[in-house]
């Protein structure tokens, strides 16, 4: 029974935790200029992708990795400079649906470039599962796990600690106090989307060796990132974290214990309940309505 | 105002008509040969090699001075795996290009929603897909070229019963192949004797299946596991499966005969069985077995023309073109009705996936011996069956 | 000018009669027709969806599992329990506009994207729902649909029909059918948005907590609009599902409700004409790329950001606002 228990916790887990990485480069986006990214899960999607082309170009491993979170990196700040930065006066859903627009064109070409294939990547380590109390876990899971926690935690210094995030705070907080005591509120944007970038595509590169990656593999996980976030509250790191995980760990325990056939549905089901107490998610920030 | 509109453009209609019959009458007129295919979207690897089948052996046709001294022409869509674009690009065929034959119809979800307006168009229809529902009932204007869902259910099991396993733990995707996979063989274990102890699912975008796995692992008295799904889902179940440690014999189906599913599934893929075409061992086949020049040629032809492995997805539109051709040359003109007729009585034809032997009462013409039962051995297929 | 024209009820409404007057001129054969019915009838959901959506400010993402909701119920109802078309369609829309009231109440309290992913969910488990209960549905494969059918008349894309002594075929019957479908959803739209009613949602729109102040009761307005436009997305997706004669769970998808916001989006949210524009550019769009082969999705992505980013009131307001300050400028240089 508790081998049972502690199998759909390990898969939950995993999964949560590349949810949580997505949920987060929605948030520091949500942040920095309130635009919901639904291009996110692309830049997941690239990582793994140019990784696993790189890789096979002989390119070694570490230095794939590196240029492919560059390339990501790279592609956050077009994305801000010529999709988000030119449409300043737009309305929510319209920021939303150039995202989307954004994130097809960016398919559309990693379809051309990369083709249709699903594409495999090696686990870091050794490919020998890990046996615990009659539970297996997947070695790469740990890497999942690991590297997630080491992102927050840098995350959490960056924004607390260095100047950069600092800058990019008060820009999310007040977009003309930060102009005024001389924050380039344009370049901390482009920062947000740039850094945010970066975490999606090293969340897409640590957990290829475990879902594949194609050049479609965005779609779905990056909203499930944004459930995620929604879950957490939009706007809160912690939120992002806790939402992820809470996801993954609900779909993998209804998997097990209700049916497969509607581990979803169970999964939407609670977001629709924690929304009803909860309207701003479970961390979201209290913000009065400007009248 | 309407009415004089509508007149106008009855009578329009009924120029272009005339014209249209004008011009079929020359022989010069090129053979219209249409098609709407998945070849982007999650269904893709379907589509892909199926288009580019269809484009090669086209060409090839036209090189060889064409069908009854006629060109041929290949015009298809994209249905991006979405079954209400299928409908619309159908429609687009049917009524707007006017093509004389379709070949097509990479899911059985597009293949169905095409289905109504083709049996109202009376033009024959070729569908490339999986599930026994495209010809059972038989529907005047339908055919198809792959195996049904239900012969690759009762090969397995079949198999399986031959080994002594008759307590299945059976997983399958919520996707179109894999449910109605899933429900074809609840009915054929029932009619074999063979108890289905565990059903468990998971969509075509999970990517993790251990918790379905465990379940059925934990299962009282489960021999071995089928998995029915297509796409990257069954490689992760693969895989999954070898992490848990489950010893028990796997099955796949059909829809992972391909190398690509190797690839990903890599040494997890280890002594799993599955029913595929011949084409994964064309040089495995017996000298005397008629279908292995046919599979041979084909996969030289594909693999030098594209630089990339041959499918058996694509050897579907293979099948597809070639009973078109065939037709069209038996009924001596692009009718539609002759050309259906002679579909029809098609018997004896050696394709890649089988000897096609249509009737009236089949309109798929396959049996299930068709499918060889194939066992990953190093790394590779291996003939068993 | 052509400002005025569009604001006055009537008038808007002609012009659109007109054109679905004179557009058979232009429509070379049977496809054509069926694409342009197709285009009506989802032109005429996502002018319920901007009821919604453009004046109370709500944002749907889940808009699809309506839709699909009305064309499971027609196609349940008339192929499996043999139920004329037209009960079917109403009973259908009774139903879903309960459902939409019952969700509706709980998730309308929330505001901004927390309703966009409540909406989400909504859509979502009503395509799980639709997905799995395969008995009832036929699963991913879809089920078949009936023609329509009025007393016994079968309204099919392929039948022949005479109308007051005119021979007129099937796909032609269908198109004029879903012209007049329009024109009365277009004519009830414009009636609600010119009413109370629509004053109030226009409120709620502009500062919920002002209209609270005021006296509007706004959940009992949001809800209302909520409803409308769930019970215009059954009633077209019940038309849409006859039309079809085969539907997949592929209409309640998240992709279809993607396409519908941006439909209203593209077209100018707020403008009833505007998102019928949007329906018809993204209907039209696909077929018009599926000549470009492999760059089809890059170019569809492309065109949709430009168009947000250079246009991001949607099409239609940006065009007039182009076109009136171009004869503004001509009256101006004339008085000068």
């Amino acid at each position: 029974m508790f081998s049972e228990f502690l199998q759909y916790l390990f898969t939950g887990v995993t999964i949560g935790a590349t949810y949580a990485l997505i949920a987060l480069g929605f948030t520091l986006i949500y942040n920095a200029s309130h635009v919901i990214n639904f291009a996110q899960g692309e830049f997941l999607m690239i990582g793994g992708m140019a990784t696993v082309s790189l890789t096979a170009m002989g390119v070694p491993m570490i230095l794939a990795v590196v240029l492919a979170v560059v390339l990501a990196g790279i592609l956050g700040i077009l994305l801000q400079r010529f999709a988000i930065a030119p449409a300043k006066q737009a309305d929510v859903v319209t920021l939303i649906i150039i995202t989307i627009g954004a994130s097809i064109f960016i398919r559309g070409i990693a379809q051309i470039v990369w083709g249709k294939e699903y594409h495999v990547m090696q686990n870091f380590t050794s490919d020998e599962p890990i046996q615990v109390f009659g539970a297996v876990l997947n070695s790469q899971s740990l890497w999942v796990l690991g590297i997630g926690a080491v992102l927050v935690v840098a995350l959490v210094l960056f924004f607390t600690r260095t100047l950069i995030g600092k800058a990019i705070l008060a820009t999310s907080m007040n977009k003309e106090a930060a102009r005024l005591v001389g924050i380039r509120t344009q370049m901390v944007l482009m920062l947000a989307f740039m850094v945010s970038a970066l975490l999606g595509s090293v969340a897409g590169i640590v957990v290829a060796p475990i879902t594949f990656t194609s050049y479609d593999i965005g779609i779905i996980l990056g909203l499930k990132g944004f459930v995620a976030a929604a879950i957490g509250g939009l706007g809160s790191g912690l939120g992002a974290v806790v939402g992820g995980l809470l996801l993954g760990v609900v779909e993998a325990m209804s998997a097990g214990y209700l049916s497969s056939d509607y581990k979803d549905a169970v999964a939407f089901s609670m977001i629709l309940l924690v929304l009803f107490f909860l309207p701003r998610g479970l961390f979201g920030a209290k913000v009065v309505e400007r009248v | 105002m309407l009415s004089t509109m509508m007149r106008r453009a009855g009578k329009c209609a009924a120029v272009a008509a005339a014209g249209l019959m004008m011009m079929s009458a020359q022989a010069a007129e090129p053979i219209k040969i249409g098609s709407f295919l998945s070849v982007t979207g999650p269904a893709s690897f379907l589509g892909d090699p199926e288009l580019k089948t269809l484009e090669m052996y086209v060409e090839k046709i036209n090189e060889d001075g064409g069908v009854l001294g006629r060109q041929l022409e290949l015009i298809h869509y994209d249905d991006v795996g979405n079954a209400s674009s299928a409908r619309n690009f159908a429609s687009r065929l049917l009524r707007s290009d006017r093509v004389d034959i379709i070949v097509g119809g990479s899911t059985t979800g597009a293949t169905m929603a095409a289905v109504p307006l083709v049996e109202q168009a009376g033009v024959p229809f070729i569908s490339l897909a999986g599930a026994v529902v495209i010809t059972t009932p038989v529907k005047k204007w339908v055919f198809k070229t792959p195996q049904t869902d239900r012969m690759a259910a009762e090969r397995v099991l079949g198999d399986m019963k031959e080994r002594g396993l008759t307590k299945v733990g059976l997983i399958s995707g919520t996707g179109g192949f894999g449910s109605s996979g899933r429900a074809q063989t609840l009915e054929v274990a029932e009619m074999m004797g063979v108890e289905i102890v565990a059903d468990e699912t998971y969509s075509g975008s999970d990517t993790d299946m251990t918790a379905q796995l465990t379940n059925i692992r934990n299962t009282d008295g489960v021999q071995a596991v089928l998995n029915f799904g297509f796409g990257q889902g069954p490689a992760i179940v693969t895989r999954n499966y070898n992490q848990l440690g489950i010893e028990l014999p796997f099955y796949q189906s059909h829809g992972v005969a391909s190398d690509s599913f190797l690839e990903l599934a890599g040494d997890a893929a280890e002594g799993l069985r599955l029913p595929a075409s011949p084409l994964l061992v064309p040089d495995s086949l017996p000298e005397s077995d008629p279908q292995k020049e046919v599979v041979q040629n084909y996969k030289s032809e594909y693999e030098a023309r594209w630089d990339s492995k041959v499918s058996t997805f694509g050897a579907y539109a293979y099948d597809g073109l070639m009973l078109a051709v065939r037709a069209i040359e038996e009924a001596g003109s692009t009718d539609p009705e002759a050309v259906r007729d002679a579909l029809e009585s098609i018997s004896g034809y050696v394709g890649v996936t089988g000897e096609f032997n249509m009737s009236p009462e089949d309109h798929n013409g396959l049996d299930a011996d068709s499918f060889r039962i194939l066992e990953v051995q190093n790394g590779d297929w291996k003939l068993i069956d | 000018m052509l400002n005025r024209l569009m604001q006055s009820r009537l008038r808007g409404v002609m012009v659109l009669a007109l054109i679905l007057i004179i557009l058979p001129a232009f429509l070379g054969n049977p496809f054509h027709y069926e694409l342009v019915t197709q285009m009506a009838i989802i032109a005429a959901t996502v002018v319920g969806l901007n009821l919604l959506v453009g004046y109370a400010g709500q944002i749907s993402l889940g808009h699809a599992g309506f839709f699909g909701l009305g064309a499971y119920f027609t196609g349940i109802a008339t192929g499996t329990y043999g139920w004329p078309s037209v009960p079917a369609l109403l009973v259908g829309a009774v139903v879903v506009g309960i459902i939409a009231w019952v969700v509706g109440r709980p998730i309308l309290r929330l505001k901004g994207h927390y309703l966009s992913m409540a909406t989400l969910a909504v859509g979502f488990i009503i395509a799980i729902i639709l997905n799995n209960e395969r008995a009832l549905t036929g699963g991913p494969d879809g089920m078949p649909v009936p023609a329509f059918e009025v007393f016994g008349w079968e309204l099919s894309t392929f039948g022949q029909y005479s109308l007051f002594g005119l021979q007129i075929e099937g796909f032609q019957a269908w198109y004029i059918f879903a012209s007049v479908v329009l024109l009365v959803a277009v004519w009830f739209a414009l009636n609600l948005i010119e009413s109370p009613i629509g004053r109030a949602l226009r409120s709620v729109h502009g500062s919920e907590v002002a209209a609270r102040v005021v006296g509007v009761n706004t959940a009992k307005y949001k809800s209302l609009v909520f409803v409308i436009s769930a019970v215009y997305a059954s009633l077209m997706g019940s038309l849409y599902a006859h039309f079809q004669g085969f539907i997949t769970p592929a209409v309640a998808s998240f992709e279809f409700s993607i396409l519908f916001i941006t439909m209203v989006v593209l077209g100018g949210m707020g403008s009833t004409f505007g998102v019928i524009l949007g329906a018809v550019v993204l209907k039209l769009l696909p077929q018009v790329l599926a000549d470009f082969q492999e760059l089809e999705t890059v170019m569809f992505g492309l065109i949709l950001m430009l168009t947000m980013i250079f246009m991001p009131k949607g099409l239609l307001p940006t065009l007039t606002a182009v076109v009136s300050t171009k004869l503004g400028k001509k009256k101006a240089g004339g008085a000068a």
